[in-house]
């Protein structure tokens, strides 16, 4: 009979738990789903160690069920007296070796996966530059948005993420203004973006999973970073390797700012040339800017990082970024009327980068010449030299 | 001076009487109400907290409020509920069970708790001066140190006062078990109430002090301008980080070991057996006491300090479970051939074994660095230390405020509205943090103010919302109790609860202020109960009728408080418009009042400190023939 309830107990609490870890959790967004060998990694520990858990909650659980079910007073009657029991040392013995044990078997993968999850050595060359034979991205995050830099290549984008399926992709990470987290769930484990220095890591995205999620992932901000930290979300687009390089070279081929095409637009442009381009480059380059880069803003997936990409929500964004992201660092830095912001926005929605427009030989030599470059471009804390460049270069 | 039993007194003598205690009884009544008020204050925070993220785009709460009510609802529930509500049982029984007629330092005892309420009441008057802080109860210097206005400081002063008054009463505690038992009472014979405030005031003595420092660090930085965490001036984000978590972890155990204190108490009185394991308890408080202090890193897995550092925390934090593991264990082998009676404090100590046993598991999946970078700053860690805060210490108040209240109060909280409180709770608090696991799990991560639709979380955050909701009716159940017996106010005698097996309950109530006549023999582990089996059921003395001492009331503690409370206005408008002051502040307006303000606050406190130093106390004696009188009463009393 107790066997038998026991049966059923565990067999309940494996449905319960199967249901949770394979039924719930969106693709693009949960650790129970992994996208890629380090979530993947990361995700069999966790099973490991919930297996190890469960059955220690189960042992308890079961002790104390038929400790409190068979020693009830209204069971045993007033006058029972208690046998006082000093202790028992198997008993002892037994609870302490045991727990040792179970942990001795978590400890092994948890030591070895925290070594092999740590190694970016690959990233760097022997002289201590970015190796362009790897994908390395700087992130710089900021209140509450992130800049995405291709060292090996010189191309900057914002807030969505491109990166490379089936290969390791190396971030180093660095927070401008307070410290933030880069967490891609599906993709793998987080690192907090100090300010205090780089910290470097990696992920990996498979083509099967990118495939599944139409190729989006969400990333977002783990640490508490001021009022919008909610709000600081990024996407990531995950494309075959072919296609990663022809993205790069659309975005290394934009050389000068796209020239508007519609009369909006163009006045437009004129507007964003006075009011905003101190901030925002137009032009995938100039790390460390002010303001995200909007080079190919309307191919992005959303507006602000968590709102519908369409024109009414950019310009209610430009007209009141208070109200959807408060604590910004855009609000009251420009004054535009209702009609300018209309403009703008025409201009900002045709910022498009031409798929197929750049040259990936002249991609792959770019990053042989990054390779032969001693100045080491790449690496994310010459900021301040960065941002002078790209005030002078716009 | 010495207040003889004064039954009826009025309102002014009675405030007076309070604001100048230095009995220990006393004091733990003020722990009480400060800390059950600020209890009450968290908890709405709480609820306000669930009501905005109810449903997705939620605007109940701006984002900037919503991070001020997260970090006073940490910050209050930590420093000013929880551990205040702990020195309250602390006070109430330890030196009781330990046969003492009151701690070491009667005085500094009284100067804990004022700068605790003081420090408290400081904090909170930020809700009404500017905004309270916003930066978590972590308060990471990066942060801390950009967030504009003066939320922040109030938070820095605010625990630096309240702070002190921790230190002070952990030194006063430690110093009291360790050389004020009665005659009899080895280390090995104490209670575990007893053993587990002696461990937790040792990590109190020895955690408390990064704190202050960090803290330190952080108001130089924001009132005098140095930059110890500000980057470009050559400072160091992380350090904050170390400091506050080296304090931070061991401060889990300051909490959680008093709460075992409670629940092995319990769990023997109502099980009418002694603790099964003994030694084994003691030897694993001892070690999880250590252990506490070496392990504080894996609040920081994803800090960047290396694969090395990385393992060696998790591994060291995995060992925590073993002597855990040993307490849930021999609980469980407690309770096993026992009697179980299933009164109020025991149901919450039954409750406790599941609840804490999964707080402690996801807390070794934790441990586990890769997962945990996973875990990390998701709801999974909101879940995990929900389940071992209120699930461990939460329900250890909760026992203790019914278990110990005929103690303290001299009457008895009604025994069925206890269990409907017990329920609700119970129920309301699965409800509420069990999903939260899997929300972290699915992605989301934690102290967000709202979150979008279409992401999956709006249908496990509702299920939340709801238990919070049964959780806020359990205490307010509880509230109308506790009225409704303090109206009643139907006295208890001796041993209320029937099965009392250590010295607080051989004495008769209401306590004498004095608490014993003659200091007892203690005969064994259990000295009450030792008496109840072979002995006649009272205690035996081990000093014959006569005079003892006695400590006088003093004001000064709340004095010295004071001046501290107004030396932290003056230190927090300092930087205000000054030039060299960090941006946050650099552009209020100046204030020429506040370097006064600072040091008259400061005068005060030095002033009655020189008071207190140089102006001899000396106290007074209880005579024999008093001493004689009350017994007398008492017999005559018939009890």
């Amino acid at each position: 009979m107790k066997n038998h309830w026991m049966k059923a107990k565990w067999i309940g609490l494996l449905t319960v738990l199967m249901v949770f870890l394979s039924g719930c959790g969106k693709n693009h967004l949960s650790t129970l789903r992994p996208a890629g060998e380090v979530g993947r990694e990361q995700f069999y520990l966790m099973i490991l160690s919930i297996i190890i858990m469960l059955f220690v909650v189960v042992v308890v659980t079961i002790l104390f069920a038929v400790a409190v079910t068979r020693n009830r007073r209204s069971k045993r009657g007033e006058n029972f007296q208690p046998k006082d029991v000093a202790t028992n040392h198997t008993l002892e013995v037994i609870w302490t070796s045991i727990p040792i044990v179970l942990l001795i078997i978590l400890a092994v993968p948890t030591v070895y996966l925290v070594f092999k999850q740590a190694d970016t050595s690959a990233s760097v060359t022997d002289d201590g530059e970015v190796n362009p034979e790897e994908t390395v991205i700087n992130v710089r995050a900021y209140q509450y948005w992130w800049e995405f830099e291709y060292p090996s290549e010189g191309v900057v984008t914002a807030q969505d993420l491109v990166v490379p399926t089936d290969e390791r992709v190396y971030f180093n990470l660095l927070g401008v203004d307070v410290k933030h987290s880069f967490w891609v769930p599906a993709a793998g484990g987080k690192m907090d973006t100090n300010i205090d220095g780089i910290n470097s890591f990696y992920l990996i995205f498979d083509e099967d999973s990118a495939a599944e999620t139409d190729r989006i992932f969400y990333g977002k901000c783990a640490e508490l970073c001021g009022p919008s930290h909610a709000l600081m979300d990024f996407k990531v687009t995950a494309l075959a390797e072919e296609d990663y390089d022809q993205w790069l070279a659309d975005m290394q081929a934009i050389e000068e700012p796209a020239e508007a095409s519609s009369e909006d637009a163009q006045a437009g442009q004129e507007i964003f040339n006075n009011s905003c381009m101190g901030c925002h480059a137009t032009t995938a380059t100039g790390a460390g800017a002010m303001g995200p880069n909007l080079t190919n803003f309307a191919d992005r997936e959303l507006i602000a990082g968590y709102l519908e990409h369409n024109e009414e929500n950019l310009q209610e964004w430009i007209r009141d970024p208070e109200s959807l992201k408060p604590g910004n660092k855009m609000t009251g830095t420009y004054d535009l009327s209702d009609e300018e912001i209309e403009l703008v926005s025409a201009y900002l929605m045709e910022l498009s980068v031409e798929e197929g427009s750049g040259d990936v030989e002249a991609l792959q030599e770019s990053r042989e010449a990054s390779g032969d470059d001693e100045s080491g471009e790449g690496s994310a804390d010459e900021e301040t030299q960065d941002d002078e460049d790209e005030e002078e270069g716009n | 001076m010495a207040q003889t039993s004064a039954r009826k007194q009025g309102v002014g003598s009675v405030i007076w009487e309070y604001l100048t205690t230095v009995d220990h009884k006393k004091i733990a009544i003020l722990y009480l109400i400060a800390g059950g008020f600020f209890f009450v204050l968290g908890g709405i925070e709480a609820m306000l907290i669930r009501i905005q993220l109810a449903v997705p785009n939620n605007d109940f709460l701006s984002a900037g409020l919503f991070n001020e009510m997260i970090t006073m609802h940490g910050t209050t529930m930590i420093f000013l509920a929880a551990m205040p509500l702990l020195f309250a049982f602390m006070n109430a029984t330890v030196p009781l069970q330990i046969g003492a007629r009151d701690l070491a330092f009667p005085f500094l005892n009284s100067l804990g708790v004022w700068l605790f309420i003081f420090g408290g009441i400081f904090l909170n008057l930020s809700w009404f001066m500017g905004g309270a802080p916003d930066a978590g109860w972590t308060s990471y210097a990066s942060l801390s140190i950009a967030s504009p206005g003066h939320g922040i400081d109030f938070y820095a002063l605010g625990l630096q006062i309240s702070g002190a008054g921790t230190l002070i009463t952990g030194i006063n505690f430690a110093t009291t078990i360790i050389t004020m038992r009665a005659p009899g009472m080895t280390y090995m014979r104490m209670p575990l109430m007893t053993w587990t405030t002696l461990v937790a005031s040792v990590l109190i003595v020895f955690a408390f002090p990064p704190l202050t420092i960090g803290i330190f660090l952080l108001i130089f930085d924001r009132m005098f301008g140095s930059n110890f965490f500000i980057v470009e001036a050559g400072g160091n984000t992380i350090i904050w980080e170390h400091l506050f978590w080296i304090f931070g972890h061991p401060e889990v155990y300051i909490l959680i070991l008093p709460a075992f204190g409670i629940f092995s108490e319990i769990f023997a009185t109502f099980a009418r057996k002694r603790l099964f394991g003994y030694s084994a308890m003691v030897f694993a408080t001892v070690l999880i006491g250590f252990f506490g202090f070496m392990v504080w890193a894996h609040h920081m897995f994803t800090v960047g300090l290396g694969p090395t550092a990385n393992a060696i925390f998790a591994v060291a934090t995995m060992a925590i479970a073993v002597p855990t593991g040993i307490k849930i264990f021999n609980w469980i082998a407690t309770i096993w051939g026992g009697s179980i009676e299933f009164t109020t404090p025991m149901l919450y100590a039954l409750a406790f074994i599941p609840s804490f046993t999964m707080g402690g598991v996801t807390g070794i999946m934790q441990a586990a660095a890769p997962a945990d970078y996973q875990y990390h700053d998701s709801y999974f860690i909101v879940a995990h230390f929900h389940y071992v805060i209120v699930g461990g210490v939460v329900f250890a108040l909760l026992a203790g405020l019914h278990y110990y209240w005929p103690i303290m109060f001299n009457t008895m909280l009604n025994e069925t509205l206890g269990k409907i409180t017990f329920w609700f709770f119970f129920i309301g608090f699965h409800m509420t943090f069990l999903i939260q696991h899997f929300l972290g799990l699915w992605g989301m991560p934690r102290r967000v103010f709202t979150y979008l639709d279409g992401q999956g979380y709006n249908a496990a955050n509702m299920i939340s919302t709801i238990g919070a909701f049964l959780m806020a009716i359990a205490v307010i159940v509880l509230v109308v109790n506790i009225i409704i017996t303090l109206v009643k106010n139907e006295r208890v005698g001796m041993d209320p609860w029937g099965d009392g097996r250590t010295l607080e309950w051989s004495i008769p109530l209401p306590v004498p202020y004095y608490n014993f006549a003659q200091i007892p023999l203690v005969r064994g582990l259990d000295a009450y109960w030792v008496e109840k089996k072979e002995g006649n059921g009272k205690m035996m003395p081990s000093e014959s009728l006569g005079d003892f001492h006695m400590p006088n009331n003093s004001i000064l503690p709340v004095v010295m408080s004071l001046g501290l409370f107004i030396a932290a206005f003056g230190a927090m408008y300092f930087p205000d418009g000054k030039e060299w002051a960090i941006d946050a502040v650099s552009g209020l307006d100046t204030k020429p009042w506040a370097l006064p303000v600072l040091m008259i606050g400061l005068a005060i406190t030095f002033v009655s400190m020189g008071i207190r130093s140089w102006k001899d106390d000396l106290g007074y004696y209880v005579t024999k023939e008093e001493v004689e009188r009350d017994l007398e009463e008492l017999e005559r009393g018939g009890k």
